[in-house]
C-alpha cells in the first residue's frame, strides 16, 4: 500500500525526534527534564472570582473561576463543590472543533481536576451555608486559547493559580467576601515518552511522536496524588519513577517560583 | 478519593480487611470465554461484587469512514455501566467519567494487539458493568483482553488489569467499595505481563514515592496470577470444545 505523503513526512519527523531525544536533547533546545519558559498572569479577568492566564511556551490557557451559591450534593451534605471543565477552543488550532467535548478535552478536564480534589487542594468542608441547604460551588473553566502541547500542565497550574487568587463571595449573603479556604498546592507535571526517551513538558511536535503520556501531580510534600497515562503506548517502571522524581523537583520549583508557595 | 470520613476502620488489629482479606490478598476472580453467541469475541468477569461482560466486533471496517487508520487498526472500547449496577440509579448512557475510562482502557488494548496486521478497520470492544463493587475499569480490562482472544485477534501478549491502594495508612491490593470510598489513595494498573510494561495506570489520592513503589509492585505479582486465570478461562473454553477422540467418531 503506497503512503501518503503526510505519512512520510510524519515518519520522518519521528525518526528525527527520536534520534535527537535518545542522544539527549530536544527540539527546541531545552534538557529533556526542562519546562518551557512558564508566565502565569493572575486576575486576568478581574469579573470572575478569580483567574490566571498562563503561557506555557506557546502554548496559552485562561482559567476563569466562579463561586456561586448552589445546592449540596445529597451524600455530602457538608461539603462545598468543585467542578471543573475545559473548552478546547477551534480558534487555538486547526484540529479542534466546536461542538460538545470531545474525548481529550473530558480527560484534560478530568485529569486537571483530580489534581486538585486529590491535593484537597481546597478545604471544600468550609465551603458550606446551610449544611445540607446551600453551598458554594466553584467552577473551573479553562479556555485553550492557543495549543502548542502539553495542555494538562498549562491548565493545571493555571487551575491553581487562579483559585490561589480567588474569593468567595460572601457579600453576596450579607458576610465579607473571604479568600478561597486553601490546604494544599499541589502541581501537576506531564512528561512524553519519545522513542525510549521521556522528556518533561512536551511541546506540540513532541506530542505529536510520543507514544505514551504520563502526568504525576505532587503536592508541597512530595507526595504523589494523582496521576494518568495517555495515549498507546506503554512506560516502563523505571521510566516511571524517574518522572515521579522529577515532578516532584520541578513542581518544587513551580511552586515557588511561579505561584508563590 | 471520594471519602473524606477517616473515622471509619478498615483494617482489624490482626490486619484483616473488613471483607477478611489480608493486605496483599486478591477477591476472588472467576472468568469465563466465549459467552456470547453474535459476538466475535467474547468473555464475562466475576471480580469479587464485580460483574462485567465484554463483547469484541472485529476487525471490521472503520465506520465512519473519516475515523479509519491507513496504517493500523483503531480500537475502539466502550466502558458502559448499567444504570442497576451500583447503589443509586446511574442516569443511561455515558458521562465524562465513562469517556474517560473508555479511553484509558482502548489505549491500554492499543499496546497489546498488533493493530497495524489491520489497516483501516475497527476493533470494538464493548464493555458492559453489570454490578459494579470498586475496580470496573480493570475487571473490564482483564475480560477485555480475553475476548480479544476469543475473536481470534493477535496479541503480544493479554493486558492484565490490577489495583493497588491505601487503607487505614497502609498499602493493599484490589480495594472493595468500602475501601475505595473511605481510602486514602487508589491507584488503578494495568501491564504487559510478559514484557513488564504498564500500558495503564491512574491514580488518585495521597501516596509517598515509597508507598507508591510498594503499591505498583504489589499488583505487579498479583499481574502474573490473574494472567494465569485468563490463560486458564481460554483453555477450559478450548477443552470442553475439544472433539471426540478417533474411532468414536461417526463417518
Amino acid at each position: 500500500m503506497s503512503k501518503s505523503a503526510d505519512e512520510i513526512v510524519y515518519g520522518l519527523k519521528r525518526e528525527y525526534l527520536e534520534k535527537i531525544c535518545a542522544e539527549g536533547n530536544r527540539i527546541d533546545g531545552r534538557k529533556l527534564d526542562e519546562m518551557r519558559n512558564l508566565v502565569v498572569n493572575t486576575n486576568f479577568v478581574p469579573r470572575a472570582e478569580g483567574s490566571a492566564e498562563v503561557r506555557l511556551g506557546d502554548t496559552r490557557v485562561l482559567v476563569g473561576i466562579k463561586v456561586e451559591q448552589g445546592e449540596p450534593f445529597p451524600d455530602t451534605p457538608k461539603s462545598g463543590i468543585l467542578t471543573t471543565n475545559a473548552e478546547m477552543l477551534p480558534m487555538a488550532s486547526p484540529i479542534f472543533e466546536s461542538g460538545p467535548p470531545s474525548e481529550d478535552a473530558i480527560e484534560l478536564a478530568r485529569v486537571v481536576d483530580r489534581g486538585i480534589r486529590e491535593s484537597k487542594m481546597i478545604d471544600l468542608d468550609k465551603l458550606v451555608i446551610k449544611e445540607g441547604e446551600k453551598v458554594w460551588v466553584v467552577f473551573i473553566d479553562m479556555h485553550i486559547l492557543d495549543y502548542d502541547g502539553n495542555l494538562i500542565d498549562a491548565c493545571s497550574i493555571g487551575a491553581v493559580a487562579a483559585l490561589l487568587n480567588s474569593k468567595v463571595p460572601a457579600s453576596e449573603i450579607g458576610a465579607e467576601d473571604y479568600p478561597l479556604p486553601i490546604s494544599h498546592v499541589p502541581v501537576t507535571i506531564t512528561f512524553a515518552k519519545i522513542g525510549s526517551t521521556v522528556v518533561a513538558d512536551p511541546n506540540l511536535e513532541e506530542e505529536e511522536v510520543a507514544s505514551a503520556r504520563l502526568s504525576v501531580a505532587t503536592n508541597e510534600n512530595g507526595d504523589v496524588v494523582a496521576m494518568q497515562k495517555g495515549l498507546g503506548g506503554s512506560i516502563t517502571k523505571e521510566e516511571l519513577f524517574s518522572a515521579v522524581d522529577t515532578s516532584i523537583k520541578v513542581g518544587k520549583d513551580i511552586r515557588k517560583r511561579v505561584l508563590g508557595r | 478519593m471520594g471519602g473524606t470520613q477517616s473515622d471509619i476502620k478498615l483494617m482489624n488489629e490482626e490486619g484483616l480487611r473488613i471483607d477478611g482479606r489480608k493486605f496483599n490478598e486478591l477477591r476472588p476472580i472467576r472468568i469465563e470465554v466465549g459467552v456470547l453467541n453474535r459476538a466475535d469475541g467474547s468473555a464475562y468477569i466475576e471480580w469479587g461484587g464485580n460483574k462485567v461482560l465484554v463483547a469484541v466486533y472485529g476487525p471490521r471496517e472503520a465506520f465512519p469512514k473519516h475515523t479509519q487508520n491507513p496504517s493500523r487498526a483503531i480500537i475502539n472500547a466502550r466502558y458502559n455501566m448499567a444504570a442497576f449496577s451500583v447503589d443509586e440509579r446511574k442516569r443511561p448512557g455515558p458521562d465524562r467519567r465513562a469517556v474517560e475510562i473508555s479511553k484509558v482502557i482502548g489505549e491500554a488494548l492499543e499496546c497489546a494487539v498488533f493493530t497495524e496486521q489491520f489497516p483501516r478497520t475497527s476493533i470494538d470492544v464493548y464493555i458492559e458493568v453489570l454490578q459494579a463493587d470498586a475496580g470496573t475499569r480493570i475487571a473490564g480490562l482483564t475480560a477485555a483482553s480475553v475476548a480479544l482472544v476469543d475473536a481470534g485477534i493477535p496479541m503480544k501478549d493479554m493486558v492484565v488489569g490490577c489495583a493497588a491502594g491505601k487503607i487505614d495508612g497502609k498499602v493493599v491490593l484490589d480495594l472493595n467499595k468500602e475501601e475505595d470510598n473511605y481510602g486514602q489513595a487508589d491507584l488503578p494498573m494495568a501491564i504487559i505481563p510478559r514484557t513488564q510494561e504498564i500500558v495503564l495506570l491512574q491514580m488518585d489520592g495521597n501516596l509517598t514515592r515509597e508507598e507508591l513503589e510498594e503499591a505498583v509492585e504489589m499488583s505487579k505479582k498479583a499481574a502474573t496470577y490473574i494472567s494465569d486465570l485468563q490463560k486458564e478461562a481460554l483453555m477450559a473454553k478450548y477443552k470442553s470444545q475439544e472433539p471426540e477422540k478417533e474411532g468414536e467418531r461417526d463417518e
